[in-house]
């Protein structure tokens, strides 16, 4: 059902290419994959409810000038003006918050992912309610997935971030810490 | 002395207590545990006023013209100041070609930039793009040199094919890519050859062998040697008019309080010498961790002390011959201001007069209100001294570059 309304969209964009569309017809094409209400259900695709309104234009303005290559989103962010950018970074911050995963988490990973924020400060920047803070993103309740894969990015320098602090927080890190984080973070309301 | 003696004390004896703590299972509110090695937040305190310094991000987007905060940057009595050329995001270090271009490098841009004055009226243009973090521009003999995180590259004749420039050809590579501390300033000096520095890769830290190091290679790239060492993180430096020394700016450690240590200006009087990180800080304050054992006299202290955590960065002594004479040879700095700091610090430009022997005298502020309500409205990063005699200084906060010109009809426009 999903695919098919994924497939109609994209086809309907077809037509003109995406990089002569304003934000507006472009929307419709990020949802399709961040998910309704930017909660995603993609594999490695991030929510973007919530988000903070730097950050993602940030990322946006990134992706568009290829300081951070990554397929598709070069190719969705082409030619947006810097106004679409900062308007993008408006509507993705006043989507809903993307809803955490509800299960019984285990007690003890929650416990070790806590010691492994606090000795790192992550609470610091990211907030101790990790909803971020102008650059700094919002993790709480992201996909598990996605955040596995940006902290091990950070790590082996595959993600370029805006400036070098989150490789310089996980430049001593290890691979189990990012597993425990990302379980952590994605139970956090 | 016995008091201060009985506190470093008690300091010791605290971390042991953490140690010790950190040890045994892990419970819920208890103190973190220690950081890993060479973790950027070693020393960063786990308290509430802390937690509130997150680092201040840099706009992406550079601001409007019809924006920048012109009339609220502040200059001594007869110098002007306006703004030069905009619309180049994250605007960092300057570079000044022999027909007058002037080339601008980028930190979180990947590109480098030129402007180019047509009579009054200054055209950017995008030279270089697709680089990494392209924070060093030089300029000799025609040939444009860049450096970004971990190499060096050159564009010969740029002034030549401003419109349609060659991709630059990398003269020296491998060196290394950790981005704490990474992005470099380079300058070339009366020896001809280029200078730059391998950042020590954490806020406080033993750096690895090689790192917190002065360098400079020949104009070819080769004859690499290490010239300094025990330098924590040098964005800015320039050589003494007549003594040829070489003067450079030096960040200190974060998180030790929030008034110490200062930033350094510090002078090399001859190759090889050891500058104190991360020993010893602004010549007279050993540090918590690493200064046990250890001496602040067995390293050069700085000539001048430039206030905590103020971010000096870029340099430039002046020669130029248009402003008032106790401006020449003194040195001007770009201090980029503090974020780890609960009451900003810099945010400006700063006189530092150098004396006759080599020492530093008075300290002056001289261009002012980048900093408002303790919120950034623009932030300097390198000064450059123009044939005119008037300087620029670049700012990254706005993506702007600012002219200050001393006396009116004597300084308008290029002579």
């Amino acid at each position: 059902m999903r695919s098919l309304a994924v497939g109609a969209i994209l086809a309907g964009l077809a037509a003109v290419p995406l990089h002569a569309q304003s934000l507006d017809s472009r929307l419709p094409t990020c949802f399709a994959c961040h998910g309704e209400n930017g909660t995603s259900q993609l594999p490695d695709t991030p929510s973007l409810g919530a988000q903070t309104a730097f950050y993602s234009m940030v990322q946006l303005l990134m992706f568009r000038d290829k300081l951070r290559v990554t397929e598709p989103m070069n190719e969705m962010a082409k030619g947006l003006t810097d106004d679409e950018l900062r308007k993008a970074g408006d509507v993705i911050s006043k989507l809903p918050p993307p809803v955490p995963v509800a299960d019984n988490p285990d007690p003890a990973r929650m416990e070790r992912a806590r010691a492994i924020s606090t000795q790192n400060r992550c609470n610091f920047c990211h907030q101790s309610n990790y909803q971020g803070q102008d650059n700094v993103p919002r993790l709480a309740g992201q996909r598990e997935d996605y955040l596995l894969k940006a902290m091990r990015g950070y790590k082996d320098n595959s993600r370029r971030g805006y400036d070098a602090q989150m490789s310089e927080v996980v430049y001593g890190m290890k691979d189990e810490d990012f597993v425990e984080l990302a379980y952590f973070l994605a139970r956090q309301k | 002395m016995t008091y201060s003696l009985r506190r470093q004390g008690l300091v010791l004896a605290g971390t042991l207590g953490t140690l010790l703590l950190a040890s045994w299972p892990a419970a819920a509110q208890q103190p973190a545990a220690p950081l890993p090695p060479g973790s950027p937040l070693i020393g960063r305190p786990d308290t509430a006023g802390a937690q509130k310094l997150a680092p201040v991000p840099a706009p992406p987007l550079a601001a409007a013209a019809d924006k920048l905060p012109v009339d609220k940057i502040k200059a001594p009595k007869g110098f002007k100041v306006e703004v030069y050329a905009s619309g180049m995001p994250n605007a960092r270090s300057l570079t000044l070609g022999d027909k007058g271009t002037v080339f601008v490098g980028s930190r979180l841009q990947d590109k480098v930039y030129a402007i180019v004055d047509k009579g009054g009226k200054r055209e950017v243009k995008i030279i270089a793009s697709g680089l990494y973090r392209p924070n060093g521009v030089a300029f000799k003999n025609g040939t444009l040199y860049i450096m970004e995180l971990s190499q060096l590259s050159k564009i010969d004749k740029i002034e030549d094919n401003l419109d349609n420039p060659p991709k630059p050809t990398v003269i020296l590579d491998g060196l290394p890519k950790d981005e704490a501390h990474g992005w470099k300033y380079i300058a070339i000096g009366p020896d001809n050859k280029l200078y730059f520095e391998i950042g020590q890769p954490c806020n406080n830290c033993l750096p690895p062998e090689g790192y917190a190091t002065m360098r400079r290679v020949n104009l070819d790239g080769t004859g690499l040697e290490t010239i300094a060492q025990g330098v924590r993180n040098t964005v800015g430096f320039d050589w003494h008019p007549t003594s040829k020394e070489l003067y450079f700016t030096d960040n200190s450690r974060d998180w030790m309080s929030e008034d110490l240590p200062n930033d350094e200006l510090n002078r090399m009087t001859k190759v090889g010498q050891h500058f104190g990180s991360p020993f010893c800080y602004q010549g007279n304050l050993p540090d918590q961790e690493f200064g046990w054992g250890r001496k602040c006299e067995e390293f050069v202290p700085p000539v001048a002390l430039l206030g905590p955590h103020t971010a000096a960065l870029g340099m430039k002594f002046y020669t130029g011959n248009s402003f008032p004479a106790k401006y020449r040879n003194n040195i001007l700095i770009a201090r980029h201001g503090s974020w780890n700091k609960t009451n900003k610090l810099g945010g400006d430009v700063i006189l530092v007069n150098i004396k006759k022997d080599g020492t530093a005298g008075p300290i002056e502020p001289f261009l002012t209100g980048f900093l408002e309500n303790n919120t950034y409205v623009g932030r300097p990063v390198d000064v450059m001294v123009m044939k005119d005699g008037s300087i620029l200084v670049s700012d990254d906060w706005n993506g702007a570059v600012w002219r200050v010109s001393y006396g009116s009809a004597r300084t308008a426009g290029a002579r």
